[in-house]
């Protein structure tokens, strides 16, 4: 739009250089305005009056400091109170947070309305100089490298330089190798089974009562953990450790819902249910969040971490949001009137990992 | 000539004893504790230091709210550790906080909920912890994009810009390895969802996971190990780097806005002493003191409502901190048919391109920015007057929209919350926001050129038709119009003291050579041409003097239809005078 507007052009300038625009006509730097005084420069009074008003804010933060001090012996760390706005709170936290801040804002807001209102003012032209080195540093340091190169024999004995520099390349290998290899275990094939056995009882998360197909009605979700791992079984002297149990937790939770068989889709997920109540891993095959909200209508589960949602009528296909795979299902039957496993998963649970189409 | 500020009555009697405050103590003596250490270690040498000036800017505190956040952080980081244990162990809670008494829960939560109910003050401290952790990034956000639309990363500070770049990614993985510290179930979540992102990777996924995790997840090695990086490996390098970019900026000398006076080859402003200590100093105590009120009133990340981490649980909304929006949004965007199986592998790009590839990609743009920049200006000179924003379009738009983007995605971190708020349906949001992703930076770009054009175009006004002066007058005809007053030098200086910097095309010269004959352009310098046109094509030139004279000579008379000769008289007369103060006032 403004091409019309360029004078300088100049046809015979190298192709890739820059060319400074035209000087002529430019107007000038005027330089520094005038300093204006401000009116503790010129009126005594006002001078007086800021340094009452910096002297009061460094006194307000020493008894901002002192009432810290006095809040923290006196005050009752339980102490409670409503505060407007702010709603139910620690009163001793608000208090010891309240007089810090006055300890440090007095500090802060003095020092500066100080050097705002009595700390010279005028401006100072500080000079700068270009960064690059004149040509005379530059040949001084190129003779010094030189020599260090030559005098160190380095441009006669090239091998020298070689083995160094492979030496040092390598030299922090070992270290690197034996973190990166102390770390932790290899995967192996740990991703691709969970402890869900044939035969292993579905317990209720976290009671650990065991379930019947009774137990479980139209339109409940019922959050399942393996035999062993939830209730009174697992805290006994020879019952699965902490770690264990998180481990559990993360693979091999499980939710337990009835639907009308009706709806019930695919041949596989009948089979693999008992008069409609399905088994489905619970661990989102996205990034491993617990896929937790079950909308009892749509038959629909919904990952509150990033919205995945899966189709329990349908063999938990995913029907919106960023996951891929579908819940994997885990094969129930009833044996001596309880749900257990008919077998473990048959594919890996959670988030995707590389190997795993292996 | 002395303006005299408004009500400094004392003036008028006396206004010769208005001067300055001089140094009065014409002998001044180093107090012996210096000398002590200036016969140890020469200080005395360096005072000079404290004569360096610094230029004034609102807009330069937005780094030293960064770098005072840091400070509060590594303050109160450093009690944090006193009674943090970075333990996953298992242990029955038995604290004061009545609700989870008898739960089973880390050893790294419990101590959590020591530090906020049983050790006095405690809880002040994390909560002072977290607001500076989330003003840190805050700081650095703004300092970057101020940074950014100023043109402050240009030569010679390209690489304290890298430096920079490396800092904020530091910040946000020292943030994410903080917050995930005290193993409540928000958090843990967010180790789990890490969890995922790893196991993303291919080829070296799952390798990696079992490496940073010690074996499958959860574990018990992953809070230890993410305390040492928080407490000490990544401080480390963060101080460190910021030791480096600090220095520069010593080195550099700061740079200005231009104005009056100021140059590419000085600095104006205010000495290190007294001024700059005060202010800046007390600046420091300002933002400690403004966290402390933060963190006495509002609570931030109260641990103890959401309970020990359980694989099994997770709350509904659950969000990490706000700088880790735009990863977790870019999760919740990437549909889930980018992942797929190929030669026998799952490559899962739904995952990996949202979070280990976007973040690393984020900061390497940002961090070459500049570079590409110069490529297309073809500029190699030093830079040390920033631009203001409007005189750089392209540069400003590109920003913009690079924002923009960065917004989408982290609105999408919160679409859950926004669905239940506004009564709208998640999937909407979610295919609003995919969409949006990629219009909203075009329409953006265009927006914010067109509004920097126009606001030079206003300054251009400015400078040529004056500013309005509220006085009205009449001709003898009877006509009214409104005096505009002209600017005068210092005001109008920051008008026009920009270049408009040309587009390659036009200042590379014509693509053929005197005889007729093609000049060979390659590839890559003709895509380079390509972009300086995109960057430098619309542009609006500052006003000239040449063109000020003819305004005043046209300007008045066109406002003026059918005015008078005397009118016309009287703006020749003005422009006579502009012209005669110029060339008066030349130095």
């Amino acid at each position: 739009m403004s091409d019309d507007q360029i004078a300088v052009h100049e046809p015979h300038a190298k192709p890739t250089t820059y060319v400074e625009p035209g000087p002529a006509d430019r107007f000038e730097n005027p330089g520094l305005p005038p300093h204006r005084p401000r009116r503790a420069d010129v009126d005594d009074a006002a001078a007086k009056r800021a340094e009452r008003q910096v002297t009061t804010l460094f006194g307000l933060s020493i008894l901002g400091t002192l009432g810290f001090i006095v809040a923290y012996f006196l005050v009752d760390p339980n102490l409670r109170a409503s505060i407007l706005v702010i709603g139910h709170v620690n009163l001793y936290h608000v208090i010891l947070g309240l007089t810090m801040a006055i300890s440090l804002l007095g500090i802060g807001l003095g020092a500066v309305h100080w050097a705002k209102t009595l700390m010279p003012d005028t401006e100072i032209v500080e000079e700068r100089h270009l960064q690059a080195s004149d040509q005379e540093a530059r040949d001084e340091a190129a003779g010094i490298l030189s020599q260090g190169y030559r005098s160190a024999q380095l441009h006669r004995r090239p091998m020298l330089l070689l083995t160094a520099g492979g030496a040092l390349g390598l030299f922090a290998l070992p270290m690197a190798l034996q973190v990166a290899g102390g770390l932790g275990p290899l995967p192996g094939d740990t991703l691709n089974h969970t402890v869900w056995r044939k035969g292993m009882k579905l317990l209720i998360d976290p009671s650990g009562t065991p379930l019947t197909p009774e137990m479980v009605t139209q339109g409940s979700v019922i959050h399942v953990l393996p035999e062993g791992f939830a209730g009174e079984s697992s805290h006994g002297e020879d019952g699965p450790s902490a770690l264990e149990i998180m481990e559990v937790k993360a693979t091999a939770s499980v939710l337990l819902v009835r639907l009308n068989p009706e709806l019930i889709q695919s041949q596989k997920q009948r089979d693999w249910s008992v008069d409609g109540i399905v088994a489905y891993s619970k661990i989102c095959t996205h990034v491993g969040c617990p896929v937790a909200l079950y909308e009892r209508q749509t038959h629909h589960l919904l990952c509150p971490c990033h919205q995945s949602t899966f189709d329990m009528t349908n063999d938990c296909e995913v029907i919106f949001g960023p996951a891929k795979r579908p819940l994997p299902q885990l094969p129930i039957t009833v044996e001596d009137g309880y749900l257990v496993a008919a077998d473990g998963f048959a594919e890996p649970v959670g988030p995707s990992f590389w190997e795993r189409g292996e | 000539m002395t303006t005299i500020p408004q009500g400094a009555h004392a003036v008028r009697d006396q206004s010769a004893a208005a001067t300055e405050t001089t140094a009065d103590d014409a002998d001044p003596k180093l107090p012996p504790p210096v000398v002590y250490l200036d016969e140890r270690f020469g200080v005395a040498k360096g005072f000079g230091l404290f004569k360096k000036v610094f230029p004034d800017h609102w807009s330069f505190l937005l780094g030293e709210i960064a770098m005072y956040s840091l400070i509060i952080c590594l303050i109160t980081g450093t009690f944090l550790t006193f009674w943090f244990v970075p333990s996953m162990g298992h242990v029955i809670y038995d604290g004061s906080f009545v609700p989870l008494k008898g739960v089973g829960m880390s050893e790294a939560y419990a101590s959590t909920l020591d530090i906020s109910f049983d050790i006095k003050g405690g809880l002040l401290i994390r909560q002072l912890h977290h607001w500076a952790a989330l003003l840190f990034i805050v700081g650095i956000a703004l300092h970057v994009a101020r940074v950014f639309f100023t043109g402050a990363f240009r030569k010679p500070r390209e690489l304290n810009w890298v430096i920079g770049t490396i800092l904020s990614l530091l910040a946000c993985v020292e943030g994410f390895a903080g917050y995930s510290l005290p193993d409540d179930l928000l958090s843990g979540t967010g180790i789990r969802a890490m969890n995922g992102f790893m196991s993303s990777a291919p080829v070296i996924g799952t390798y990696m996971t079992f490496f940073v995790f010690g074996g499958e997840f959860p574990g018990e090695s992953i809070i230890p190990r993410l305390y040492i990086a928080h407490v000490l490996l990544i401080p480390a390098i963060l101080v460190g780097l910021f030791a480096v970019h600090i220095f520069l900026v010593f080195w550099h000398k700061h740079t200005q806005y231009p104005g009056p006076g100021r140059t590419n080859t000085n600095v104006v402003g205010f000495p290190l002493l007294p001024v700059y200590t005060a202010k800046a100093g007390g600046f420091f105590f300002i933002v400690f003191g403004i966290t402390a009120l933060i963190s006495a009133l509002v609570t931030i990340n109260p641990v103890w409502a959401y309970g020990p981490y359980d694989p099994g649980q997770v709350t509904a909304g659950s969000q990490p901190d706000f700088y880790m929006w735009f990863s977790d949004g870019a999760l919740r965007l990437l549909p889930g048919w980018l992942e797929f199986e190929l030669w026998g592998f799952t490559w899962s790009f739904n995952i990996f391109l949202g979070s280990l590839l976007l973040l690393p990609l984020v900061w390497t743009i940002l961090g070459v920015y500049p570079f590409i920049e110069q490529w297309i200006t073809g500029d190699k000179r030093e830079h040390h007057l920033l631009d203001r924003p409007r005189n750089a379009p392209v540069r400003t738009a590109v920003g913009a929209a690079a924002i923009s983007m960065y917004l989408v995605l982290a609105i999408a971190t919160i679409n859950d919350i926004i669905a239940i708020k506004l009564h709208l349906s998640i999937n909407d949001i979610t295919v609003a926001l995919r969409v949006l992703f990629f219009v909203l930076p075009v329409i953006v770009f265009m927006v914010v050129k067109r509004l920097c054009l126009s606001l030079q175009r206003a300054d251009r006004e400015t400078v040529l038709h004056g500013t309005e002066s509220g006085r009205i007058m009449r001709t003898p005809e009877g006509r009214f119009y409104e005096v505009h007053e002209e600017l005068n030098e210092f005001d109008r200086w920051h008008l026009v003291q920009h270049e408009a910097q040309r587009p390659l095309s036009l200042t590379a010269g014509p693509d053929t050579d005197e005889y007729g004959v093609d000049r060979p352009v390659g590839p890559l310098e003709s895509l380079r041409r390509k972009l300086s046109d995109f960057y430098f094509k619309d542009r609006i030139e500052p006003v000239t003097p040449s063109e000020l004279a003819a305004a005043h000579h046209h300007g008045e008379a066109e406002a003026l239809p059918g005015g008078t000769a005397q009118a016309i008289e009287e703006s020749v007369d003005r422009a006579d005078e502009t012209a005669g103060l110029r060339s008066d006032d030349r130095p």
